[in-house]
């Protein structure tokens, strides 16, 4: 299985070579339109940092009260028989309504366990692999004025389900 | 919502630090967490500029334009009902391209003109179609391919490499996107077979 990780230390470099090239074989003028791109990825982070700032610090206050540690020792008799570490059930269900708490989250794993730990890996691919379903839904379904969802929410679960089983199968296989 | 979630998190925090006595660590906490959200913000802005820089490249040479064709034949799949040339499908395509390249902000207007369109093909009912749920299911199914802010923290916290979960995210990302397109198709079956 060591062929996936060999193979994602390729996508980003050729991710970049396919867009050059194309770009230079098309004549586009590429230097000018990545600075002018690039500005745009200051405003994206500027959004997002008031909220990140918000949450990082209530996340904070949570692990350094030993809240953290409590809630998931608590989840333990459920995630044990599931195989499914303790740790991680705050996440996943956290990201179901909200994107920025459960980066805050997955940033906490990452300074208590380290990225490249089992724990740090399994909630990178977890959280690259799932979106926010209740505040997807809320913001596309108010758009259009539609009340009755019918069977959207059993879906986005089922897909969320299966995206995180998946995502534990694949890290015991791969790493 | 969040204010709720949010509010809940600081309280209970605090209260269980009065119980466990490191109501000190809890401030400090606080503080130091506050800096390192900024910190991690400058080390993301890198990276962040540097892939929207690129997908600006992508849009000018006419990379994403032709990406978006290439998926016609599979909104065609996936939404059977629509018509065709209907300017919905540019919609539901170009949503899906751009969080496919990781451009969840420039996916959403798209995303909510192919609601709107979706709601009037609908009659206006305020009772969801069958597109509109395999549209939202589909979407929730998470498209995206190269998660670039996973990267971003991973690398900020010291990963060796921070890249190396890339492959196994597409291949979780393509399991549950399958998933949600088997769901939202027997779901329609369903439907189709109810009302006949």
């Amino acid at each position: 299985m060591s062929f996936i990780i060999y193979m994602s230390n390729y996508i980003i470099p050729f991710t970049f070579f396919y867009i050059v090239g194309l770009g230079l074989l098309s004549k586009t003028p590429i230097y000018d339109e990545f600075i002018k791109g690039a500005k745009d990825g200051f405003k994206v982070v500027l959004d997002i940092m008031p909220t990140l700032i918000g949450l990082m610090v209530a996340i904070g206050v949570l692990r350094a009260s030993g809240a953290l540690d409590l809630l998931s020792r608590l989840l333990e008799p459920i995630t044990d028989p599931l195989h499914f570490p303790s740790e991680l059930l705050p996440v996943v269900l956290v990201k179901m309504f909200s994107s920025s708490a459960a980066t805050s989250l997955l940033l906490d794993i990452f300074k208590e366990y380290g990225p490249d730990s089992y724990l740090g890996r399994l909630v990178s691919i977890i959280l690259s692999s799932t979106e926010t379903i209740f505040y997807t839904m809320a913001v596309y379904f108010m758009a259009a004025g539609v009340k009755k969802t019918r069977y959207t929410l059993i879906g986005a679960l089922f897909t969320t389900l299966v995206s995180t089983i998946a995502s534990v199968v694949i890290t015991n296989l791969v790493f | 919502m969040l204010s709720y979630l949010w509010g809940f998190m600081i309280i209970i925090g605090i209260i269980v630090s009065l119980f466990n006595g490191n109501i000190g660590e809890v401030g400090n906490a606080a503080i130091n967490s506050s800096k390192e959200a900024v910190t991690l913000c400058i080390a993301m802005v890198g990276i962040m500029a540097m892939w929207t820089g690129m997908m600006q490249i992508a849009k000018k040479s006419g990379l994403v334009a032709s990406f978006t064709k290439t998926l016609r034949p599979v909104i065609a799949l996936l939404f059977p009902d629509l018509p065709k040339n209907h300017i919905v499908n540019e919609y539901i395509a170009s949503n899906m391209i751009a969080n496919i390249l990781g451009l969840g902000w420039a996916a959403t207007p798209m995303g909510l003109m192919a609601m709107r369109e979706l709601k009037k093909l609908n009659n206006n009912s305020d009772l969801a179609s069958c597109d509109m749920c395999t549209f939202l299911i589909v979407n929730i199914s998470s498209l995206q391919l190269i998660p670039v802010n996973i990267i971003a923290y991973r690398s900020q916290y010291g990963s060796v490499n921070p890249a190396d979960i890339i492959m196994a995210g597409i291949v979780a990302t393509c399991i549950s996107t399958i998933a949600g397109v088997i769901f939202a198709t027997v779901a329609r079956k369903i439907v189709n077979h109810k009302r006949k």
